[in-house]
């Protein structure tokens, strides 16, 4: 299956769609730090890995689906659902792609600098990922 | 306060702009490859390394790993629900977010802690 950009998705989103993903980015990144700080690193470190805008994007998704099958005079409800169920099953492809990014800061970033470890780290999620994915549909 | 008001503006920026690339792509099973993208990561450790120095951020990566092992269990738990029963995906990924917490912290009891 081939890879596309599609920018007509830019379109069917409204302002307040990306207002609501800024703010939860904002504020989970916010209540990392806070944690972080009360609790210590230890459990800091486990909200980067919190699914904050998981909630959001997948209700977009399934939105956007239904909608489209709609316009079209069809039910578009199980189509929602289903799209919504296929963008999960990329996250847990890219998940496994994110413990790789951990292991790596972890094991580099005493000895290295910041923006060598985040960059080096940062392509490995999305190589190991883009893998996983790319081995999933040849199977 | 100025602290908090960067990561709030960082982390909000970088998690749209994943976010945003995810929308753009197709097909969906890939664009979801965005959704766990190390987003909340990269708005808090380079802030963290400055404020707090290497080695606390490195402990930080330590524990992200227990975080996207639940976030595997999590999302592999909303993909399978979400196609097997009729139940809208808001209430899904909200009522999934305790196992999230569970596993995260389970594994961080056992493994880390």
């Amino acid at each position: 299956m081939q890879i596309k950009v599609d920018p007509s998705v830019i379109g069917q989103t409204r302002w307040c769609e990306y207002v609501v993903r800024f703010l939860f980015g904002g504020l989970i990144t916010v209540v990392a730090g806070i944690i972080a700080k009360k609790y210590g690193p230890g459990i800091g470190g486990l909200f980067l890995a919190f699914p904050a805008i998981f909630p959001a994007s997948a209700t977009l998704i399934e939105k956007h689906e239904k909608q489209k099958k709609e316009e079209k005079g069809l039910q578009g409800t199980r189509r929602g659902r289903e799209a919504a169920s296929v963008d999960a099953a990329g996250s847990v492809m890219g998940s496994i792609g994110l413990s790789v990014f951990a292991l790596l800061v972890w094991q580099f970033l005493p000895h290295q600098s910041i923006w060598t470890v985040l960059t080096g780290a940062t392509v490995a999620w999305l190589t190991v990922s883009v893998l996983i994915w790319y081995v999933r549909k040849r199977v | 306060m100025n602290q908090i008001l960067a990561r709030f503006l960082v982390g909000g920026a970088v998690v749209s702009a994943f976010a945003v690339v995810g929308d753009l792509l197709k097909p969906k099973s890939f664009a979801g490859l965005f959704g766990a993208a190390p987003s909340v990561a990269l708005a808090t450790l380079g802030l963290t390394v400055v404020t707090e120095g290497a080695s606390y951020a490195a402990t930080e990566a330590h524990s992200m790993m227990a975080g996207a092992i639940a976030f595997t269990a999590y999302a592999s738990f909303v993909s399978w629900v979400m196609m097997r029963y009729k139940l809208k995906a808001l209430w899904v990924t909200l009522c999934a977010i305790p196992l999230w917490l569970g596993v995260a912290f389970g594994l961080w009891y056992v493994w880390l802690g």
